[in-house]
């Protein structure tokens, strides 16, 4: 089981960049978290998610 | 003399950061350019597939980002939030927001100033959002913050100076520019703080709620300019008023 | 040879022809003395920008340029900026002596209350090895030199302390060789036993030996930089350690980095241009308080006055209400620092001043050596040591105790607490 955003999902085993595109994320304007460690942009395309993995995916929203 | 604004080594000419939080992107762009900002503040957020706008597609190009680390209750999360921000591959600038304070909404000091040293050892901008507090201002300082944003009033609240005398001591003690963040609710108030000589003001809720974002902005950036103006030429003096009937005190003098 | 300096010349029959030659040489031969910014042998260097800032501060001081308008401003501001300050000490606002002395009695009176501290200098030694040109300790002068014995020291803290005194300063010519660290240490340990408040004013040292010095018992370091234009400096100090002004310039820093409650600062004004001499003590103040919030800092304000040996001197005079300008634009731009006020002012002055800035005088004052029973009990002695220079208000510790009570002020003998 993997966690995502605070989700439990059946995830394990697949590409993360993949994972986001299927999902509607617009990867430019991301940054992930995978267990509290930050994966570069560029390393998107080259991660595979593991099982256990709790994953933050985020980006910039209106704040003061 | 041109009269600039640097912060981080980065010269601004604008002295008014806009907040960009509580009201419609599609108002951002005018807010920025009505308002004159060259700084628009941020937040991290978990992201959400149902949410196709991207904000960064809003703000202008050339405007400074600085997010900040709403959310973090204490200076672990604050550096993990700021962390994170910087990989978005904005920029190094970092508005330090840290709360544990459900109702006020009040920065937590203590933990403010360990997230500053963090950050600014890692290159970090640092500008702490803090409690007008010159102890702590001095800490931050020391911890290597670019500026201090003290508070005027409980976020959000719109109540104007309340923290005068406070911010005026961090003004007149600390070395680095002070930017009078939250609780500013008019634009005289913003005025007010350019003229006791603080640095910038950061401005969200005022403008957020006002009838006209942008030509709220636009007001901001008209008293901004005035309180910066007059606090460079000098305040006029202020007659003292009655007279006093005491003996003179420097009758003594040959 | 420049003839404004050879009014200062103080020749002796006693200087063997050597010593005579090599003076004369001093002062005519600015080649054959040292370069007065670098830095003597053993001298600590620390890391500080201070001097800088007050340098350039100094130099771009144009006073000529405020106007009574300036002043005005600056007078009605709640807190005083460093150009309400320089406005302050222009001539423009020599009309406004009355306006700023009322100004700076409010200041005082937030900051104080309505005291004022009482205290005494002893000088235990006048020996010193610096050739400084306006002064009656200075190593060419022929004066009766004395360093005091520990029985001697012993002996005059309890004729001081009988009358009640709880704060000492203690004083020693500026000489290393007969006035050792070691021995102001020994006589810094006895002056505990009799005094809750002890100060030191002797030759810059350096941050280990400020810390042993704290370790004996000293509370605070007092060093009068004398003048802060380095050229004009130069002119007046011809030999000697004291004759480094950068070393001189960081002392009280040194003594506060070795862990020195408090530090107090001067110029002797009518040295150079006091009005720029003013602008520079204040802002070491300003800055060394920005560094060091902690510290307790001090202002003292001599001014040049008649010395041994040596009638003929011709000071640039700052007289009674420059003084009283500079004293309340001090009080004004730092509400928070002491400020002391000499015995070589007048009882009048002193009494005057106090009323408005001033938080702190001396009483029962001797600039000699070893002649406190002498003074203080009518005990005559011959084997005492010279003075450094005459003072003007010679009143006991118990008339200005007196006095400063008529005034309507309260004395106080010290405000420590130990913990």
């Amino acid at each position: 089981m993997v966690k995502i955003n605070g989700e439990a999902k059946e995830i394990a085993g697949k590409n993360l960049l993949e994972y986001l595109k299927e999902n509607g994320f617009n990867p430019e304007h991301l940054v992930v978290e995978r267990n509290y460690e930050i994966i570069p942009k560029e390393q998107f395309a080259s991660v595979t998610i593991q099982d256990e993995d709790v994953i933050e995916v985020l980006r910039f929203v209106g704040g003061g | 003399m041109e009269d600039k604004f640097v912060l981080g080594g980065k010269e601004f000419k604008s002295r008014f950061i806009l907040g960009s939080g509580k009201y419609n992107l599609n108002l951002i762009r005018a807010a920025v350019e009505q308002g004159g900002a060259e700084i628009i503040t941020l937040a991290l957020r978990r992201a959400n597939t149902q949410e196709k706008d991207n904000i960064l597609d809003f703000i202008p190009k050339g405007v400074t980002l600085l997010p900040n680390t709403s959310g973090a209750r204490n200076a672990e999360e604050a550096v993990r939030i700021a962390r994170l921000s910087r990989a978005m591959g904005c920029g190094d600038f970092v508005k330090i927001e840290i709360m544990r304070d459900a109702k006020y909404l009040f920065p937590d000091n203590y933990e403010t100033v360990k997230a500053t040293e963090i950050l600014a050892k890692e290159g970090f901008v640092v500008l702490p959002y803090m409690n007008p507090d010159l102890n702590v201002a001095r800490d931050l300082q020391n911890a290597g913050a670019a500026a201090v944003m003290p508070l005027a009033a409980p976020i959000g609240s719109n109540k104007g100076l309340a923290t005068k005398a406070m911010i005026q001591v961090l003004i007149d003690e600390i070395d680095l520019p002070v930017i009078v963040d939250a609780g500013i609710g008019k634009p005289s108030q913003a005025c007010e703080a350019m003229e006791m000589g603080a640095a910038a003001i950061m401005a969200n809720t005022a403008i957020a709620t006002a009838g006209d974002v942008p030509e709220m902005a636009a007001a901001f950036k008209l008293a901004i300019e005035a309180g910066r103006k007059a606090y460079l030429t000098g305040m006029g003096r202020v007659l003292a008023r009655g007279g006093s009937a005491s003996d003179p005190l420097t009758g003594f003098l040959r | 040879m420049n003839e404004e300096n050879q009014v200062y010349f103080v020749d002796s029959d006693k200087l063997p022809p050597a010593a005579l030659e090599r003076k004369h040489r001093l002062e005519q031969d600015p080649s054959f003395r040292t370069n007065h910014m670098e830095y003597m042998e053993g001298m600590q260097v620390i890391q500080s920008d201070i001097k800088d800032k007050v340098l350039q501060a100094m130099a771009e001081y144009d006073y000529d340029k405020y106007t009574a308008n300036d002043v005005e401003r600056a007078l009605s501001h709640e807190s005083c900026s460093i150009e309400d300050f320089k406005a302050l000490l222009s001539p423009a606002a020599a009309p406004y002596l009355e306006q700023m002395a009322r100004k700076a009695e409010e200041i005082t009176r937030n900051h104080f209350g309505n005291t004022v501290y009482i205290f005494t200098p002893l000088y235990i030694a006048n020996y010193c090895q610096n050739y400084c040109i306006y002064c009656g300790f200075n190593c060419y002068n022929n004066i009766r030199r004395k360093k005091l014995t520990f029985e001697e020291i012993e002996h005059e803290m309890q004729v001081i302390a009988r009358t009640g005194m709880e704060e000492i300063l203690i004083l020693t010519g500026e000489s290393r060789a007969y006035s050792d660290v070691k021995y102001i240490g020994e006589a810094v340990k006895i002056a505990k036993k009799y005094f809750k408040n002890i100060g030191i004013e002797i030759y810059p040292v350096n941050v280990d030996e400020y810390r042993y010095l704290h370790e004996c018992g000293v509370d605070y370091v007092t060093v009068f930089q004398e003048t802060y234009h380095t050229d004009k400096y130069e002119t007046l100090h011809l030999m000697g350690h004291k004759r480094v002004w950068p070393y001189r310039f960081d002392s009280q820093e040194r003594a506060l980095m070795g862990g020195m409650r408090g530090a107090g600062f001067s110029a002797l004004l009518g040295l150079d241009d006091f009005r720029k001499d003013a602008l520079a003590t204040a802002l070491h103040v300003y800055y060394i308080n920005r560094k060091y919030p902690h510290a307790e800092l001090s202002l003292s304000c001599p001014r040049l006055r008649p010395i041994v040996n040596n009638d003929k001197i011709n000071p640039r005079d700052v007289g009674e209400k420059e003084l009283c300008q500079v004293l309340c634009a001090y009080r004004i731009f730092l509400p928070f620092a002491g400020i002391t006020v000499s015995s070589r002012e007048s009882a009048d002055f002193r009494n005057g001043i106090t009323k408005i800035c001033a938080t702190k005088v001396s009483a029962g004052v001797s600039t000699g050596i070893g002649d406190h029973e002498e003074k203080y009990e009518g005990k005559e002695d011959a084997d005492v040591g010279d003075e450094q220079f005459e003072i003007n208000d010679d009143r006991s510790f118990s008339k200005m105790y007196d006095d400063m009570e008529q005034g309507g002020l309260q004395p106080v003998l010290n405000d420590y607490i130990y913990v």
